[in-house]
């Protein structure tokens, strides 16, 4: 591994600085984003660097730092707000829901809302309560926002690029369970990585594993566990939840004929529901065994005495694949 | 037991012109100005004329719901001409005053409650203003916003906000004062305190004295004003956006009013606040109170006001005119506004569309807008 290697915290902080420094209208905003560098150290130095103007540390409010930004996007600023933990964004959906997401249609277009709201999400760093759920379902079901996830250091920045560029509005929920699982080394070029598609991360002809966020790490790792059984997986990194590029993973799927969905949320009403209805529309007779989920379960996430039995194993994710491979 | 007195606070109220229309004090330097008193008493008509026909468009059924801002025109009609071109104002839904002096038509006010979101595409297509906001309170953190921008651009501009009393229970209200403060924004807050939010009285909205004092938990000034003298509107207004143009940070000013009205189409007031509290406000209409001072002064007379309501009635009519004959926007544009591009994996629900709208062409029932 380069020596020059970096985390996905360190890929946000680095596709941050990049746009702050190449778009003046950018601006950081959110609680302990200034001088503390946020609570993850998603924007260390970033007001050192670019002044309290640039990156400001906002009172403790949501919704104002939502509403807010909606009034500095609208006057072409770009903001960049974060909220410290998904566990409370639910006040700034409100004025997501009610503004950001229909400032373009109720207004034909006189005024725009193009604004990132960065979160981290999901379980697995044994939080305190409120503090790891994942409920970008929640988000997706919203018309007029993008839902984007990254999974690695190099989706990271150039999906992060990609929303700060996209001229609406782009939740950015970052999996912190892998905010420093893995380095990789990635060029600080600028270069966008486009919005609205899916990755195959590994290709494959047996069965199509559909994953996004932290989950994509462990249903890699059982991706190599099925090849040493001779069972070649494909796995799709939806990234791009809402609007869902279906065509890849419906390529995927009519070639395999097997499908499993991985998420870390719960089940009912889930981001995989909509995926298993897309297919079973679309693309039911490729298939040779029903679509499988393999998610939280439909209950609150629990308290970390208890979480890692909530998140979806490799053991579980191994279950659900042979379940689908052995139907028929 | 000794305990220290730290601070302190007042709230002042101020009017010029009382209910008959008769000076309480000295009038401001620009009331002195018989065009501006005129100019204000005609918008402040025309104003009511365009509120009562959008009534009648409604009870006709050819409007939706719609709330009325009679009463309330010395707010709105205040705030409007206090403010520069280039300042953006966040409104709420009894604003039409204040809209119509900031380029937005009739017709694009009866559009918007006639159902369609062309209607706050108003005017010409360049206004920077909002949109009236539905939700309530929620627009005032927009205007924090726009005024965050104004002052990290360093342009000297100032956004002006409105709401109602019900408005200040709200989370959003005091989010927004509490950054306006801590931010020293350009921005000021209008509360129309019309003392009813829907069926609420505001003694069941709040404990406070004012909702003035609001403010001073956010750390700037609040006042408290007539709002049915709109030289006393105009006054503050004008001091308080010029003090945040020259950086001196946000007032709040809270507007005395009546909602002499029911507090939309959809409602009636009469089953919950007594006639008599009506009639009783009735009697400081903010209209009549400037009508009887300009006829006091020997500025306004009988034929003139005959002229000046024959000039709105013909105004009115031909927003009428152009609302009514408004050409249907096309099915496509439910969704071709959402985002910059209409995503491609969503391409199928847009054929539908075009599909819908071929089929109600095939049957001669759509009009292409």
């Amino acid at each position: 591994m380069a020596n020059n290697a970096i985390t996905l915290v360190e890929a946000v902080t680095q596709a941050l600085a990049y746009e702050l420094n190449a778009d003046p209208d950018t601006v950081v905003l959110g609680e302990d984003v200034g001088v503390n560098g946020g609570v993850f150290r998603a924007t260390a130095g970033l007001q050192q660097r670019f002044g309290k103007d640039r990156v400001m540390d906002t009172p403790l409010a949501e919704s104002m730092i939502a509403g807010a930004s909606i009034g500095m996007a609208a006057q072409g600023l770009k903001p960049i707000a974060e909220i410290q933990f998904m566990g409370f964004i639910f006040p700034a959906v409100d004025q997501m829901i009610t503004h950001a997401a229909r400032m373009r249609n109720r207004t034909r277009g006189r005024l725009t809302c193009p604004m990132v709201m960065r979160a981290p999400f999901g379980g697995g760093i044994h939080a305190p309560e409120h503090h790891s759920e994942s409920t970008e379902a929640l988000l997706a079901h919203i018309p007029g926002l993008r839902v984007v996830i990254p999974s690695s250091p190099t989706l990271a920045y150039g999906l992060l690029l990609a929303a700060i560029r996209d001229p609406d509005p782009v939740i950015f929920l970052e999996p912190k369970r892998i905010y420093r699982l893995v380095k990789q080394e990635v060029p600080d070029n600028g270069e966008a990585l486009p919005l609205d598609v899916c990755f195959q991360l590994r290709e494959g002809t047996d069965i199509t594993l559909v994953t996004w966020g932290a989950s994509t790490h462990e249903t890699l790792k059982v991706a190599n566990t099925l090849a040493k059984q001779g069972v070649s997986a494909e796995v799709i990194d939806v990234a791009t939840i809402k609007p869902l590029d279906m065509n890849t993973i419906l390529q995927s799927v009519e070639k395999t004929g097997r499908c499993v969905i991985v998420h870390e949320a719960c089940r009912s009403f889930g981001v995989g529901a909509e995926i298993a209805a897309q297919i079973a529309e679309k693309a039911l007779t490729s298939l040779m065994a029903p679509v499988k989920r393999v998610t939280g379960y439909d209950t609150v996430m629990p308290y970390f005495k208890l979480e890692k039995h909530y998140l979806p194993s490799e053991a579980q994710i191994l279950a659900g694949v042979q379940e689908v491979l052995e139907y028929a | 037991m000794q305990r220290e007195q730290v601070a302190s606070f007042s709230i002042s109220h101020l009017r010029f012109l009382d209910e008959h229309g008769n000076t309480t004090q000295d009038l401001p330097e620009f009331a002195k100005d018989p065009d501006t008193l005129l100019y204000l008493y005609r918008t402040m008509s025309l104003t009511r004329a365009a509120d009562a026909k959008a009534v009648n468009l409604q009870r006709t059924g050819r409007m939706g719901t719609y709330p009325s801002s009679l009463g309330q025109e010395a707010i709105s009609v205040a705030i409007g001409h206090a403010m520069r071109k280039e300042d953006v104002f966040c409104p709420y839904y009894r604003e039409q005053g204040t809209m119509l002096q900031r380029g937005v038509k009739i017709e694009d006010i009866f559009n918007y409650w006639g159902g369609d979101e062309r209607g706050s595409n108003f005017g010409d297509g360049t206004s920077e203003d909002f949109p009236i906001s539905v939700p309530i309170a929620s627009q005032c953190l927009h205007a924090t916003g726009v005024a965050t921008a104004f002052k990290l651009r360093k342009q000297p501009r100032v956004a002006v906000v409105s709401c109602g009393d019900g408005a200040t229970s709200e989370g959003d209200f005091y989010e927004a004062i509490n950054l306006a403060g801590a931010w020293n924004l350009p921005v000021v807050f209008v509360v129309n305190n019309n003392k009813w939010a829907i069926s609420v009285p505001l003694s069941e909205q709040t404990a406070a004295q004012t909702i003035a004092q609001k403010a001073i938990a956010a750390g700037f000034d609040g006042e408290q004003v007539d709002g049915n003298d709109v030289i006393a509107m105009h006054h503050t207004l004008e001091q308080a956006i010029e003090n945040a143009r020259q950086g001196g940070g946000p007032t709040l000013i809270e507007a005395l009013t009546y909602r002499m009205c029911d507090h939309t189409t959809a409602d009636d007031a009469s089953r919950y606040r007594p006639r008599e509290e009506v009639d009783e406000h009735r009697k400081k209409c903010p209209l009549v109170r400037l009508y009887n001072y300009l006829l006091n002064q020997g500025l306004w007379d009988k034929e003139k006001e005959n002229a000046l309501q024959a000039e709105c009635a013909e105004k009115v009519q031909a927003a009428v005119d152009a609302y009514l004959n408004t050409e249907n926007q096309p099915l496509t544009s439910m969704v071709d506004y959402l985002y910059e591009t209409w995503p491609a994996s969503l391409a199928d629900q847009r054929d539908a569309l075009l599909q819908e709208q071929q089929a109600l062409e095939e049957k001669g029932e759509a009009v292409h807008g």
